[in-house]
């Protein structure tokens, strides 16, 4: 709606937003832990009306040839009609493999998981993590949401045992390797203004979108950039230098719900 | 025969049975099969003398002809336009719904309504199929510009407009602002206060269900400034 998009325009650079935040806050943000019995691990944040569950499953396979004595991850995201009347049913697209590849490599990069303890026997029998995504509610900002609801998930994770050949899914003991815990800030644009944790009106009408996943030495470790527009370079020095700062905000809300 | 198995502001449920009596007439969001009078809608009923009437708790927007909604221009096409008008079925305005004589084949009819506009008009035909066609000839329709949006659910509408428009003028008096309310739930405003007005039509939304919210309305409104 044109009017809408001009009063929202209006706002942001008066510096405030339709649900009185300002640029640089966020919604209230939750998370609950282990909601899913039958799963490994599984976390549901939810940022403000936005909410996304992850579960994460886990089973013994082959590794990789080019990474031998090193587990798998596998990042999954599907997008049901149910979360976003502008969401379609069908083969994925564009939006939930993005969604998808961006939590991964958060979480691959910044190197979350110690992926050497996950292997049984060197270039035979390895653990292989999956990790579904799953939007319940889409009110923007889906990457944040999802990225936060996985490295609470497998933080929450427990490994199954691994006894003659096959996995005893019964007896769940020892803790996932988790060495870092990956923070995922995204900003977008809009005119030469830097919003966080944008609701869906505000994806709509922005320019471009950064994601920066962080890790817990204040290291950037993976950038996703979307949306049709350019950034322009003092932009995004401010926005890596924000990044670091939200991550630490982000690490102790994941920490403080573990 | 006359079996009366609910009471006013009982809970219902789509297709449960209110009443098996030819005693009684279906009103508003019910149906008569056979001798009994079912609801069409999940909400509270009410008894209205002989009518049984269900009014929704949660529901989309059905259009109903005379409605006055805010719809947005969704495409123009060569003899109209489609609007959305935030309900499941789409609503087109015909260039002959427009006050001003258009001849379709000189000009270019995006000039009038271009996509993205918004629109306060009146629905005109509902048919049987919900083919939907809106008027703009009528005297309160018109095209926006400036202001808001604020979006609620469609069927706390009746609450927030009030008997005889009692909540809606006192929120236009207290906060001054000019306030258009479509029945498909959207409302426009534009004013110095507009914060206020749409905190006192939010709180309609989340507690249309209680008593004595005209006064706390007010309070809110009063204490606003």
């Amino acid at each position: 709606m044109n009017i809408q998009n001009r009063y929202m325009m209006d706002l942001i650079n008066k510096g405030t937003r339709l649900d009185n935040r300002g640029l640089d806050e966020y919604r209230k943000i939750t998370i609950k832990s282990g909601v899913i019995a039958q799963a490994e691990g599984s976390s549901m944040v939810s940022i403000g009306d936005t909410k996304v569950l992850v579960g994460i499953k886990m089973d013994v396979g082959e590794p990789f040839p080019d990474t031998p004595n090193e587990g798998i991850l596998i990042v999954n995201a599907e997008l049901y009609p149910m979360a976003s009347s502008s969401f379609e049913l069908g083969p994925p697209d564009e939006n939930s493999i993005e969604l998808a590849r961006i939590v991964d490599r958060g979480i691959r990069e910044g190197k979350a998981i110690d992926m050497e303890k996950l292997c049984i026997e060197e270039g035979e029998k390895v653990w292989i993590i999956f990790v579904d995504i799953q939007p319940i509610n889409h009110d923007g900002n889906l990457i944040d949401a999802s990225a936060m609801a996985a490295i609470s998930a497998l933080l929450n994770t427990k490994m199954p045992k691994y006894e003659d050949g096959s996995v005893i899914y019964e007896e769940k003991k020892k803790k996932l390797p988790v060495k870092d815990i990956i923070a995922m800030t995204t900003f977008i644009n809009i005119g030469d203004k830097v919003l966080v944790d944008p609701t869906i009106e505000e994806e709509n009408i922005m320019d471009s979108r950064v994601s920066i996943a962080t890790s817990q030495n204040g290291n950037i470790c993976a950038i996703q950039k979307g949306g049709m527009h350019g950034i322009k370079p003092g932009t995004i020095e401010k926005i890596f230098d924000k990044a670091v700062e939200r991550g630490e905000e982000i690490r102790k809300i994941i920490k403080s719900n573990v | 025969m006359n079996k009366v198995f609910k009471k006013t502001r009982d809970l219902v449920l789509p297709g449960e049975l209110v009443v098996e009596s030819m005693d009684y007439l279906p009103g508003r969001n019910c149906f008569r099969e056979g001798n009994g009078i079912y609801s069409k809608r999940l909400g509270l009923v009410y008894f209205k003398g002989r009518v049984v009437e269900v009014v929704p708790l949660a529901g989309p927007y059905i259009p109903e002809v005379g409605d006055m909604v805010i719809g947005e221009i969704k495409e123009v096409q060569y003899s109209g336009w489609i609007v959305d008008i935030n309900s499941p079925y789409q609503a087109f305005l015909p260039i002959s719904g427009i006050r001003e004589f258009v001849d379709s084949l000189k000009t270019d009819i995006s000039k009038i309504y271009n996509t993205g506009d918004v629109i306060y008009g009146k629905i005109s035909v509902v048919s049987a199929l919900k083919t939907i066609y809106i008027s703009m000839k009528e005297p309160q329709t018109r095209k926006f510009s400036g202001g808001r949006i604020v979006e609620i659910s469609p069927v706390k509408v009746p609450r927030l407009i009030g008997k005889g428009g009692s909540m809606i003028n006192l929120i236009k008096n207290k906060t001054k602002c000019r306030i258009s309310v479509g029945q498909n739930g959207r409302i426009w405003l534009q004013g110095e206060k507009e914060e206020l007005a749409v905190k006192a039509i939010m709180m309609v939304n989340e507690k249309s269900h209680t008593t004595g919210l005209t006064e706390a309305v007010e309070r809110l409104l009063d204490r606003g400034e």
